[in-house]
């Protein structure tokens, strides 16, 4: 993760709260985040897995892109079909750049037929908001940043919690998305590989929704620690981390998010790069690694084969609190062999042999219709 | 009768003839967070004073236990091998990492006590 260290750190618009719950702070995409709360990160991880995680996301952006030709911008900006995009329907795309590489991973979210909102990531809201709006200056349309609360609340007691704070989102099913009321907009997706939601609301109205819901036994505040643990064992990428401008989704394995049609006629920004990206084959492809023994093998440590050399790197390593051992993310090498099944790492002088595993770790348990 | 001495890197000594007993303290372990592995040094390395004698990892990062002073590893606290969580719920008890031989007793005068120690933390 981008930890900034200290420093100017914006503040969450509830930083109050998360202090009053005893939170331990830290610099994340320039703000000042809940790392872990006293129950810690590994009770977090697993309170999410069994009840239900509540997490202060509003650190990320949401962007309302709307006017009669939001979908035509969209449709430059991103490599998917808005116009295909049914209403109330939402979609995890990517915003490329001319090489095909990943400026930011995002999901897009119709609520009306000319409207549509995009949740970015925290470290590249500014420059997805600049990004959006330079390709929106040739459509009729408009991009919207928007202030708002964002809350994700993670794990199978996710939808009774939410019902019981006066917020029914029971029919919605994975990856579907609503304005409950005026200022709000919720999907059912998240970042934990649990059933969940997003739920974002004018910052004035956040505290008395927050105060409702940690009412609720099941639900207890969870931090970024646990978050990213979560999204690790699920196999889900950390923009930054995993996947950058330098990586495209043909070697991060994400061309599931990028419709076949699209590949071959879109006329997105880096779609002929992409093009020229698919027929030359990836070199190198992300890959889940379970390291052998106890020890986590970090982000940025090189990967190597049995003779030493060099053939990938870590892009993402920590502890998985659910499957119980060590997991981690990367890229090797695919030339001239196929992909290896086991390739190693040195950690303190230690030779640490890492299986390639396939992701995600622990089952996703999404609510699909 | 034991003499307990404190680091400014938030690591405590127990001090029993020229046996040491090494741990961090329990702000450290709070500090860290949840520990998921501990790499424990080999019985007879030598450590110079600041030497990197322990890793401990948590569910996020990896951070150095430095030797307090110089000495020959005596023993390990193998528990920490299967239980890391020990370093959390007994940090200055269960949760010790080594003993050391004491090869330099002079090096405990610049350490802290208890009192300089809990004036450090604030």
């Amino acid at each position: 993760m981008a930890d900034t260290g200290s420093g100017d750190l914006l503040k969450l618009p509830l930083n109050e709260l998360h202090e009053a719950a005893k939170a331990r702070f830290g610099g994340f995409a320039g703000w000042n985040m809940p790392i872990t709360y006293p129950l810690g990160v590994l009770k977090e991880h697993l309170h999410t897995r069994e009840k239900a995680g509540l997490f202060d996301i509003s650190h990320m952006k949401l962007i309302e892109v709307s006017g009669g030709e939001a979908a035509k911008a969209l449709a430059r900006a991103c490599p998917f079909d808005p116009e295909a995009l049914a209403l109330g329907q939402s979609k995890y795309t990517f915003l490329l750049n001319e090489k095909a590489g990943i400026s930011d991973d995002v999901i897009v979210t119709r609520v009306a037929e000319t409207r549509f909102i995009v949740v970015a990531n925290a470290g590249n809201a500014a420059a997805d908001v600049a990004h959006l709006s330079a390709v929106a200056a040739e459509f009729n349309c408009v991009v919207d940043p928007l202030d708002r609360v964002l809350f994700a609340l993670q794990g199978p007691a996710a939808e009774a919690a939410l019902t019981e704070a006066g917020l029914d989102l029971s029919h919605l099913t994975f990856m579907q998305g609503v304005e409950p009321k005026t200022g709000w907009f919720a999907t059912r997706s998240g970042y934990t590989g649990e059933d969940g939601f997003e739920i974002a609301m004018p910052i004035p109205e956040a505290r008395e929704f927050a105060d409702k819901l940690l009412a609720n036994e099941n639900v207890a505040w969870v931090g970024l620690a646990a978050r990213d643990s979560l999204r690790l064992e699920a196999g889900l990428c950390l923009h930054g981390n995993d996947i950058t401008p330098d990586t495209n989704p043909v070697e991060a394995g994400l061309m599931w998010a990028i419709a076949k049609p699209l590949r071959e006629t879109g006329t997105f920004i880096g779609a002929d790069a992409l093009r020229a990206a698919i027929s030359q084959g990836a070199a190198r492809k992300r890959v889940g690694l379970k390291p052998e023994g106890r020890a986590p093998v970090r982000d940025g440590t090189p990967l190597i084969d049995a003779d030493g050399k060099t053939v990938g790197e870590v892009t993402s390593g920590g502890f998985g609190p659910s499957v119980g051992h060590p997991v981690a993310m990367g890229y090797v090498d695919t030339e001239p062999a196929q992909p290896a099944t086991e390739v190693f790492a040195e950690v303190r002088g230690n030779r640490v042999r890492l299986a390639v595993h396939p992701l995600p770790f622990t089952p996703h348990r999404y609510r699909k219709g | 009768m034991a003499t307990t001495y404190f680091t400014e890197d938030h690591e405590w000594l127990r001090v029993e003839g020229d046996t040491v007993t090494v741990g961090i303290t329990d702000y450290a372990q709070e500090q860290l967070g949840d520990l998921v592995f501990v790499e424990l040094p080999e019985v007879g390395k030598a450590f110079s004073k600041g030497d990197a004698a322990v890793v401990v990892e948590s569910v996020k990062a990896a951070s150095d236990v430095y030797a307090p002073v110089d000495g020959e590893v005596t023993s390990v606290n193998e528990a920490l091998t299967s239980d890391p969580a020990l370093v959390n719920s007994s940090a200055t008890g269960e949760g010790w990492l080594w003993t050391m031989k004491l090869s330099n007793p002079s090096q405990l005068e610049g350490l802290l006590d208890e009192a300089g120690y809990q004036a450090l933390i604030g």
